[in-house]
């Protein structure tokens, strides 16, 4: 076994033991942090395929910032995990078929038949010199360019849209007067006055 | 340097050559941390020091060396010592596993980062394409340690400082990546030793005039970032005590500590190499100094150029009152962003242009 190869199944075990402990483990909190871990393997097994560009924005993007979202809110639940373990063993036939099922269905599509080494041979390896992030931005900004521009005016829908449901005004509520609290000057709340000293009685 | 290494390792013959190359990086990380956590340890008697001259004191002035007492030179190392033995203490009600792993999370990216931090144009652990990327990428991950700090203590303070520093670190990120996009426009490149390259030629030649509103943006979204003053609500002593770090003793107490200061030197590495020419000198293509050594480039700019950036550090604290957390959000979100993508438009289009004297040579 190559170096190289020793790399890739220790990440993929990394991998595939933090996804299984996303869905197993009781806290809410510790399954947010095996989601981290997945990603960083995740992004390690990207970088083995030589799409450095890739793994490290899936870091930045999705450990740096998503994943630190997501456990800001789920450090504020008060998640009680014994009642959503009711009825386990009554939904567990169901859950099992629909279980093997998937995995029936995804062996079929993503198999060997149709992603073995004879369908699609390892690609060659790049010398150290060739940019993956300049071939990327070629790629979106000519092939691909109205796709690009298209998903990136919906993600902005998207955002102005999030924003524009929390922009409710609830009576009683105060806000602050930023114009004002910046064309404050000390005048306005301090003022000194001369007197002369008083004696002491 | 490393090649002489390399031959003389080689000479034994007994040494298997992949051995010898992790050897020669091993060597390199240490060359590179030992002195980084020197400076790290120095930075903190240094700040006592300065702050206490702005605040008309004397500062830390007991601890000598050897007997000696020059102006209490082994502070840092006492404080070192004493922080050591110190015993750690974990709070009953916490979730020791990642009590005790908060410090580690803080501090492997801040030292992870520094693989790609050249230091002259030959002089890097890992000269990577996308090293800029990088960078940004690790930066934003050391917001873990904070979080899980505050949350793994179990304990009020704590996790009000997690929440504040989840929000800030995350809006302020925004702000930094933006004027970093504009320091990747200008030089066309993402690699930041091509970065310093693009800016010779003397100091009107440096990115911090045709990007000052970049320059200034990054830097306090860098004080943000790091959780200084007057951005220190994550801390904020006189509110929350000690924020994150209340429920901490000892070394990973220590640890929280060393993040946050290799942190600080990383930003202002940072801006000394993207905006202010990193080890290229200022006084380039001067008729009279041009000749002299004055005018080479070496390390001793760039160290230089960081000591000055490290020095606002310190000048903030000591001048400005913390900010208010809304007024913090603020900022970010309503000023700095809006500022950047305004800019970067500029840049755009002095790039397209090729407005000289800074992008005339494509």
């Amino acid at each position: 076994m190559s170096f190289e190869q020793i790399v890739f199944y220790f990440f993929a075990a990394v991998l595939i033991l933090a996804a299984g402990a996303v869905i197993t483990v009781r806290s809410a909190v510790h399954a947010a942090l095996f989601l981290v871990l997945a990603f960083f393997t995740t992004a390690a097994l990207w970088l083995l395929l030589e799409a450095e560009f890739l793994a490290i924005t899936l870091v930045l993007v999705y450990v740096g910032a998503v994943m630190v979202l997501f456990l800001f809110v789920v450090m504020m639940l008060d998640i009680n995990a014994a009642p959503m373990r009711e009825g386990f063993a009554r939904y567990l036939p169901v859950a099992a078929l629909v279980a093997v099922l998937t995995v029936v269905v995804m062996v079929m599509a993503v198999g060997r038949e149709h992603f073995g080494l004879d369908q699609f041979a390892a690609p060659e390896r790049m010398s150290a010199d060739v940019s993956n992030t300049r071939m990327l931005g070629e790629q979106l900004y000519t092939v691909y360019l109205y796709p690009f521009e298209i998903a990136a005016v919906i993600l902005l829908v998207a955002i102005v849209a999030a924003i524009a449901l929390t922009l409710r005004r609830r009576p009683g509520t105060r806000y602050q007067s930023v114009e004002k609290q910046v064309r404050v000057r000390s005048e306005d709340r301090l003022k000194v006055i001369k007197m002369n000293a008083e004696e002491r009685k | 340097m490393f090649d002489a290494i390399e031959n003389w390792m080689q000479a034994f013959g007994w040494l298997p050559d992949g051995l010898i190359t992790l050897l020669i990086i091993l060597l390199k990380i240490v060359l590179l941390i030992a002195p980084l956590m020197g400076a790290v340890a120095y930075l903190t008697y240094f700040e006592r020091k300065v702050i206490g001259y702005m605040q008309v004191r004397i500062g830390p002035n007991r601890v000598g060396v050897f007997g000696f007492r020059v102006w209490g030179l082994g502070q840092p190392l006492a404080d070192a010592v004493k922080l050591m033995f110190k015993e750690v203490i974990i709070p009953s009600g916490a979730n020791k596993g990642l009590f005790l792993m908060a410090p580690v999370l803080a501090m492997a990216p801040a030292l992870a980062v520094w693989a790609v931090i050249p230091f002259g144009s030959e002089m890097v652990i890992a000269d990577i394409n996308a090293s800029l990327l990088y960078v940004l990428a690790l930066t934003s991950v050391g917001v873990y340690g904070i979080i899980l700090a505050g949350w793994a203590s179990n304990s009020k303070y704590p996790f009000i400082s997690a929440m504040r520093s989840a929000a800030q670190i995350v809006s302020y990120e925004i702000a930094m990546g933006f004027a970093l996009v504009g320091v990747i426009l200008a030089a066309g490149s993402l690699n930041l030793g091509q970065i310093v390259a693009g800016q010779q030629g003397g100091i009107w030649q440096w990115y911090w005039l045709p990007l000052l509103p970049l320059f200034v943006i990054y830097f306090i979204s860098g004080v943000a970032e790091t959780n200084r003053a007057p951005f220190d609500v994550a801390e904020g002593e006189s509110e929350i005590v000690a924020g994150f770090h209340v429920e901490y003793s000892g070394m990973p107490f220590a640890v929280f500590f060393l993040a946050e200061y290799a942190n600080m030197i990383l930003i202002a590495v940072l801006a000394a190499l993207m905006f202010m020419g990193g080890w290229l000198s200022p006084f380039e293509g001067v008729p009279v100094l041009g000749d002299t050594f004055l005018a080479e480039s070496s390390i001793v700019w760039l160290l230089a150029k960081t000591s000055m950036f490290l020095f606002l550090y310190l000048w903030f604290r000591a001048t400005f009152p913390r900010y208010r957390y809304d007024q913090i959000m603020r900022l970010g979100w309503k000023v700095f962003i809006p500022i950047t993508i305004v800019w970067l438009l500029v840049v755009g289009v002095l790039v397209i242009t090729g407005t000289p004297p800074w992008f005339d040579v494509a």
